[in-house]
């Protein structure tokens, strides 16, 4: 395997993942933004497998079956069949200031290049690109949870951050077995907990508008 | 090796049965029993300690963690068991979700422990991860739009702190890789912290800085701050307690662990400075938020959010006695805190409401439960006989020989704090009686047993301790 | 001299009068699609030359613009179509073959048009002009972040030579290409009023926009602005394809066996791609006007997106 060819598989697929990233900001429909994160996870899957190949870590294919298995489907799944019970799944939120929005998010992809890349000078190619991108899209994981008001969307948006730092995790070379586990068994567990807030939040407030809630500040009573 | 079984397998076994047994009053002396247990392991850790293995970690630091998660762990499982009473009997809770409430309260304990004791930072994450995954649920538990606001702000503020934290745990690893090579070695703090001196300092310079953010949302601090008040708010009483007396210290606990890190790599940034700003920044927004606040346990809650400003500022300044002052006030405000959230909590069942306009004249209507939280809020203002205001006096005496301008700041920010809590103590304690003045039917051991132990501190610190934290604090650089 | 000469005169023959197939064959594809037969392939040519045998019909306010622009139009985009690269790279004229001068061409020819359009007066001449005019100066930016995307993996802007390099094997695949590619995707489809931005098969719809400006001409003029529209078509997919997909193209000299390869694989691109265009077209529903800035922000978004990416390949 030319070492070209691995790292500038690698970058592309990490590249996608920033695209996926992108697209999510760019999406206002929930069930579309459900489609995206599957892609996104897809693409985490196969940038794992990937790293995989070129590492020579078989463990890490058990990530990315993971990967492939949960994220990019039973999880999409599960979400869609929340939207559609809850009477989301034609619903378009406002997103206001998409334009700016991607641009800030094109200035953080900016700031993680700028601040990654000299710190991991010494680091393999391989793992300091992936690393690099990986930070760029937790950044714009977390941009997207502070632009959306929707519950569905702001868990989706976690869940891209997740995947950004899993692909760190993968650069990561050598990095024990026990992260990604974890990751995987926390992520279910998160989801366990999203699963039970969303169904309370509707049955309390008929909405899973986060505005809604903001109108119940404890303060005001 | 039996203390440290004892530590982490009574919660984890605890939990398990917790989960299973239908009665109240046997799961809450489960409960109680799990958290003895868990105790008495961790005053055996004083005596006999296991030697560091690939996975669990028992040196001096830990030790005072480990002894002040599980004693507070073990009264506030005493108060709970009161407490609950209580609101099973208000119907707030059904049996139910009470079996859940005390699964939960096991897991989070075992969360708690296993971050302390455990020798890999990717084990410590995922400890602290559970840890806050079981306090949300727990938070949430009442399901009034106020506790699922809380508790949803909390899980999304927290995953993200968390995130961010991971990240930084993987560029930490990324440092060491080079140095110590792959695999669990490059995890284990007994090994990261013997070739720290190897590592590659600018990333472990951007791996601190997202540990700070990512652990430094759960400590409380001031930016990342938004979901602590709710959270101690909204959930049950001996939450807010555990939340604040214990759990926020465990997120202190891995940020100390990083800095000694970041310490002994010489190229590194100082993270002083950071730690001290961030501290700073939290203690003075604290301060003036306390002033607007009307219901009793937020106001409390944002008490911590200045307390940890107060530790982590503390820790910034370094040094011996900075670190010491530090440890100390630590400790002081776990006993403390938790200790008025228990008075706090009986108050508001008997008063049937967590508005302090609707409550006064404690000191008159329930003259135990109010007495026990007039001592409460003064020894949590820093009111002399008792040990916060030695710890702290200690924090402001080490700042003045160093940075007077920091220690005006911080002076100022104790003493808006001190007004604040006056202010409010006064209307609920003295003056008319209003609200609810029926029996408590409390046990207030728990608060008198930390409010005993946080003025002996006060007046006497028995020299073995003393000489402890000195060298806990020499550690610490 | 004279043999590049002729190779080059060829390709200048070639584009010209491979357009109106092209654009039978979409119009072909997408008839099928439609479980139309459609019109034969080479209806566009029977168009032409009826329209080139009638006589042009000139509004009574139209001044030498409107007569003149029609030919303008078509010599401009046909110097461009020439400039791209389709069965071979270093022709004679390659040097002047530079992507920002074929921009800038392109944006000459729509400048007069757009003149043009509203020089007769006409309300929907006008309002074609200024939503073409719209249009263009929101894919401008765009196509110039594209190029500059292409000038920082190539090392030029001059077509020819992207070409050579992205069929070179230091051309590999990477982000910042599919990026780019994507983002030439919109663009062109902009650039060509195709579906999404514009629907080319109409003349009623309020919405319509390159339509609405040439509403006017008829006659030779309308042959005229029929071709040049063919031909940018053409131009676009051939920069497309000698760019993202530069397989079988002629790089160095080579005999007739290489001209015989890079034309037939040209060929099979400009079909393949036509067919694309052709299932696109047929499976997507136009925007509304004011959506098309979304649609081309994204193209200005991939654009600075790949442009970003290529410094992570490269270190800063």
């Amino acid at each position: 395997m030319s070492g070209g060819l691995s790292l500038s598989v690698a970058n592309t697929l990490a590249g996608l993942m920033v695209l996926a990233s992108f697209l999510m900001i760019y999406q206002d429909r929930l069930s579309a933004l459900i489609n995206v994160l599957a892609a996104h996870a897809f693409v985490l899957a196969l940038a794992v497998a990937w790293q995989a190949h070129v590492q020579d870590a078989p463990e890490l294919y058990v990530t990315a079956a993971i990967t492939l298995g949960f994220k990019a489907m039973a999880l999409p799944m599960a979400l869609r069949r929340i939207i559609v019970r809850l009477g989301l799944h034609r619903e378009i939120e406002a997103v206001t200031g998409v334009g700016l929005t991607v641009l800030a998010g094109i200035g953080l992809v900016a700031l993680s290049l700028d601040v990654m890349l000299p710190v991991t000078a010494h680091a393999d190619p391989l793992t300091r690109e992936d690393v690099t991108l990986a930070l760029s899209v937790v950044l714009l994981g977390l941009l997207m949870m502070v632009t959306r008001r929707n519950a569905v969307s702001q868990v989706a948006a976690f869940l891209s951050l997740e995947n950004g730092i899993d692909l760190a995790a993968a650069a990561a070379q050598g990095m024990p077995m026990v992260v990604e586990i974890s990751v995987a068994f926390s992520l279910l567990v998160a989801f366990l907990v999203i699963g039970i807030f969303l169904f309370r939040i509707r049955e309390r407030f008929d909405s899973v508008d986060v505005r809604a809630l903001d109108a119940f500040r404890g303060e005001r009573r | 090796m039996i203390a440290l079984a004892g530590i982490l397998g009574a919660p984890l076994i605890g939990a398990a049965l917790l989960a299973a047994i239908p009665g109240y009053r046997l799961s809450a002396r489960c409960n109680v029993l799990a958290s003895l247990v868990a105790f008495a392991a961790a005053l055996l850790l004083l005596h006999h300690r296991p030697q560091a293995g690939r996975f669990m970690l028992v040196d001096d630091l830990n030790v005072v963690f480990i002894v002040l998660s599980t004693f507070v762990g073990f009264t506030t499982s005493l108060f709970s068991a009161s407490y609950i009473g209580h609101e099973l009997a208000t119907l707030r809770l059904t049996p139910a979700y009470l079996r859940f409430y005390h699964a939960m309260y096991q897991l989070m304990m075992f969360g708690m422990n296993l971050a302390l004791v455990s020798n890999n930072i990717g084990l410590m994450w995922v400890a602290v991860e559970l840890a806050t995954l079981s306090t949300v649920m727990m938070v949430g538990i009442y399901r009034t739009h106020e506790a699922l606001e809380a508790a949803w702000k909390y899980f999304i503020l927290g995953s993200v702190g968390i995130a961010l934290a991971l990240f930084g745990t993987i560029l930490v690893y990324l440092a060491a890789r080079p140095v110590v090579g792959g695999g669990l070695d490059g995890m284990a703090w007994t090994v990261l912290l013997m070739h720290a001196a190897g590592f590659d300092p600018a990333l472990l310079d951007v791996a601190f800085v997202f540990l700070l953010l990512g652990y430094g949302t759960k400590v409380g601090l001031a930016p990342m701050h938004a979901w602590l008040p709710d959270a101690h708010a909204e959930g049950p009483t001996p939450i807010s307690a555990v939340l604040s007396g214990l759990l926020l210290n465990v997120a202190l606990y891995a940020l100390l662990r990083f800095k000694m890190l970041l310490a002994a790599c010489p190229g590194g940034i100082a993270p002083g400075p950071l730690m001290i700003a961030l501290g700073l920044a939290s203690l003075l927004f604290a301060s003036l938020m306390l002033y607007r606040r009307r219901d009793i346990k937020r106001l409390f809650a944002y008490s911590s959010i200045e307390h940890m400003g107060i530790i982590v500022f503390a820790f910034g300044m370094a040094g011996p006695l900075g670190n010491f002052a530090g440890l100390l006030q630590m400790v002081m405000h776990s006993l403390t805190k938790s200790a008025i959230f228990f008075s706090v909590g009986h108050v508001a069942q008997v008063k049937g409401t967590q508005r302090i306009a609707e409550m006064g004249g404690l000191t008159e209507s329930h003259p135990l439960l109010g007495w026990g939280l007039v001592a409460g809020v003064a020894a949590i203002a820093g009111m002399p006989p008792f040990g916060v205001f030695t710890s702290e006096f200690l924090v402001i005496s080490s700042t003045f020989a160093r940075a007077p301008l920091l220690a005006v700041l911080l002076v100022l920010g104790l003493l808006l704090a001190l007004g604040a809590l006056l202010l409010r103590l006064s209307s609920v304690a003295f003056g008319p009686v209003r609200g609810g003045t029926g029996p408590t039917g409390a046990s207030f051991v728990p608060m008198f047993a930390h409010l005993a132990l946080v003025l002996v501190a006060g007046i006497y610190l028995p020299a073995p301790l003393v000489a402890w934290f000195q060298h806990i604090a020499a550690l610490l650089g | 001299m004279t043999a590049a000469l002729l190779v080059q005169g060829a390709d200048m023959a070639l584009v010209v009068l491979a357009a109106p197939l092209l654009t039978g064959w979409v119009r072909r594809v997408k008839a099928r699609l439609q479980r139309r037969r459609g019109p034969p392939l080479l209806q566009p040519y029977r168009d032409l030359r009826r329209l080139l045998g009638k006589e042009a019909v000139i509004a009574d306010g139209a001044s030498w613009l409107f007569r003149t622009a029609p030919y303008l139009v078509f010599a401009f985009t046909w110097v461009a179509a020439a400039l791209v690269p389709t069965f071979a790279t270093g022709l004679y004229f390659s040097w002047t073959g530079d992507l920002i001068a074929i921009t800038a061409l392109l944006g000459a020819a729509r400048f007069l048009l757009a003149l043009a359009g509203m020089d007769i007066g006409t309300s929907f001449g006008g309002i074609g002009a200024s939503r073409e005019v719209m249009i263009a100066s929101l894919a401008e930016p765009a196509m110039l972040m594209i190029v500059v995307t292409l000038a920082l993996i190539a090392g030029s802007t001059q077509l020819s030579t992207v070409a050579a390099f992205m069929a070179s094997p230091a051309g590999g695949p990477g982000v910042s290409l599919i990026l780019a590619l994507a983002a030439f995707l919109i663009v062109a489809l902009a650039e060509n009023a195709r579906i999404p931005v514009d629907n080319p098969a109409t003349h009623l719809e309020l919405t319509m926009v390159h339509e609405a400006m040439v509403l006017e001409y008829s006659g030779r003029h309308l042959a005229m602005i029929e071709l040049a529209a063919s031909l940018k078509l053409l131009l676009s997919l051939s920069a497309i394809a000698c760019i993202f997909f530069p397989f079988g193209l002629l790089t160095a000299a080579g005999g007739a066996g290489g001209y015989a390869v890079g034309l037939g694989s040209y060929a099979v691109k400009l079909a393949a791609a036509g067919a694309l265009l052709g299932v696109f077209e047929t499976a997507t529903a136009k925007m509304r006007v004011f959506r098309v800035p979304g649609l081309l922000g994204v193209a200005l978004m991939l654009g600075l997106l790949g442009t970003l990416l290529l410094y992570a390949g490269r270190g800063l």
